[in-house]
Parts: structure tokens; sequence; C-alpha cells
């Protein structure tokens, strides 16, 4: 398992590829299942010029580690790769990765979608949009992210 | 026995307090509740905030021990 908070743009293919060739055994996995979290240049009926990302330093490793360690337990995850922007971020950076090495593609799509939506309420992590010059927001709340009706 | 308590504040909330963190010292044995009205009298908690003690999510009722770190936040809003 890797988390990793990053000050600076990343890659996810590169880091995706790089860790598994350095973690995972070739013959090991037949399931990987990469989610992308990437910021995008509007919101909520507002164009975003940027974004600044603020985390709790220590709690957020912490809660992401005991999320991931939660899906081991309930899947059978071969190895977890977690990588989330923090700082300054511009429309279509990526803000967040999620790559899960397992088996079978069950096991790697629902561990994935665990991790990610644990993430989402409940790794300290907090957006400011910028909406121009000296107008700025906090988004208040994580969309649903899927359909309910 | 006197209890020194870190107490930090985060995003929305560290900015409408205008501070980032407090060091506190208490002669008796608090709830996260109580940490919260010693170090903002008179400030109400506001709706939806969320408490960590040591890093680790807690109810507001929970008991404060001595250099605990106790954090105050509003809901989370990455990924």
């Amino acid at each position: 398992m890797s988390i990793k908070i990053s000050a600076t743009a990343f890659d996810p293919w590169q880091e995706v590829q790089t860790y598994q060739k350095s973690a995972l055994r070739a013959g090991q996995f037949g399931a990987t299942s990469v989610f992308i979290g990437t910021m995008r240049d509007f919101n909520d009926g507002a164009a975003i010029q940027g974004m600044i990302l603020e985390y709790y330093p220590g709690m957020t490793e912490k809660q992401l580690e005991k999320i991931v360690g939660e899906a081991q337990q309930q899947w059978a995850v071969l190895d977890a790769l977690v990588i989330h922007r923090v700082g300054a971020i511009l429309p279509n950076e990526p803000i967040v990765l999620v790559a899960v090495w397992t088996a079978h593609r069950g096991d790697a799509f629902d561990a994935s979608r665990y991790i990610m939506e644990a993430l989402k309420s409940r790794a300290p992590f907090w957006k400011k949009e910028l909406l121009g010059p000296e107008d700025e927001r906090w988004l208040v709340a994580n969309t649903q992210g899927y359909k309910t009706d | 026995m006197i209890m020194s308590i870190k107490v930090r504040y985060f995003a929305s909330l560290k900015e409408s307090l205008d501070r980032s963190e407090d060091e506190l010292a208490f002669g008796k044995s608090l709830t996260v509740r109580e940490v919260w009205q010693c170090a903002n009298a008179g400030k109400p908690l506001p709706a939806h905030i969320l408490a960590a003690v040591n890093m680790d999510y807690v109810d507001l009722d929970s008991i404060v021990q001595d250099n605990d770190e106790v954090a105050f936040f509003p809901p989370v809003t990455g990924g």
C-alpha cells in the first residue's frame, strides 16, 4: 500500500506504471482499477480559474491508511496506490488517483469505489475555488457523485 | 493537575476565527464540546462541524486528555 500527498502536479498514468513495476509481481494480478479525479474549469454555475486544496498533515494520511486498510479487509486487494494533490491547482490537473490491484475484476472495482467514496467523506481535505481576482469561495460539500433517481 | 491541550482549526473555520490554533490549559477533564467553548467564548459551535482528537474522528462529548491535539473543521471536500 502506498499513500502520497503531493504538493506539485503529478502524472497519474506514470505513477501507476512505476508503482506496478516496483511493487507488484508480474502474473500475480489479473485486474487493475484506476480512478483519476481531474479538476474541472466549472462548478455550480461558475467558471473556476483555480483551486487551493488544504489538508490536515498527519490526520489526512492516517485516515487514508485506515480507509485502504478497511478495503483490504473486505476485498482481496493485492496492493493499492492513493495519491492526492494539495496546494494550488489549475483546471485539467489531476487531483486524486486511486489504483487497486487484485486477482479478479469484482474486487478491483468494488475496493476502488469504496476507497474513493470513503476518501470523499472522511479524508480531511478542503477545496477553495478561485473564481477571479479577489473572488473565492470554500466548497461547502462534495456532490453526491451518483444519480439517485 | 493542569492539562495542556492544543486546539487546531482548518479551512473556512480557520478563516472565520482568524487563527489556526490555540494552546489551552485546564484544571479538570473536559469534553470536546467544552474545549470549543473555552477556546471560543460566546461563539456557538458551527453546524455540521467535525472534530478530531489526535487525528481520529471523535464525538463532541468525548473526553479530552492531557497533551491531546483537538481539531475542529468543516465537512471535508477532497477527491
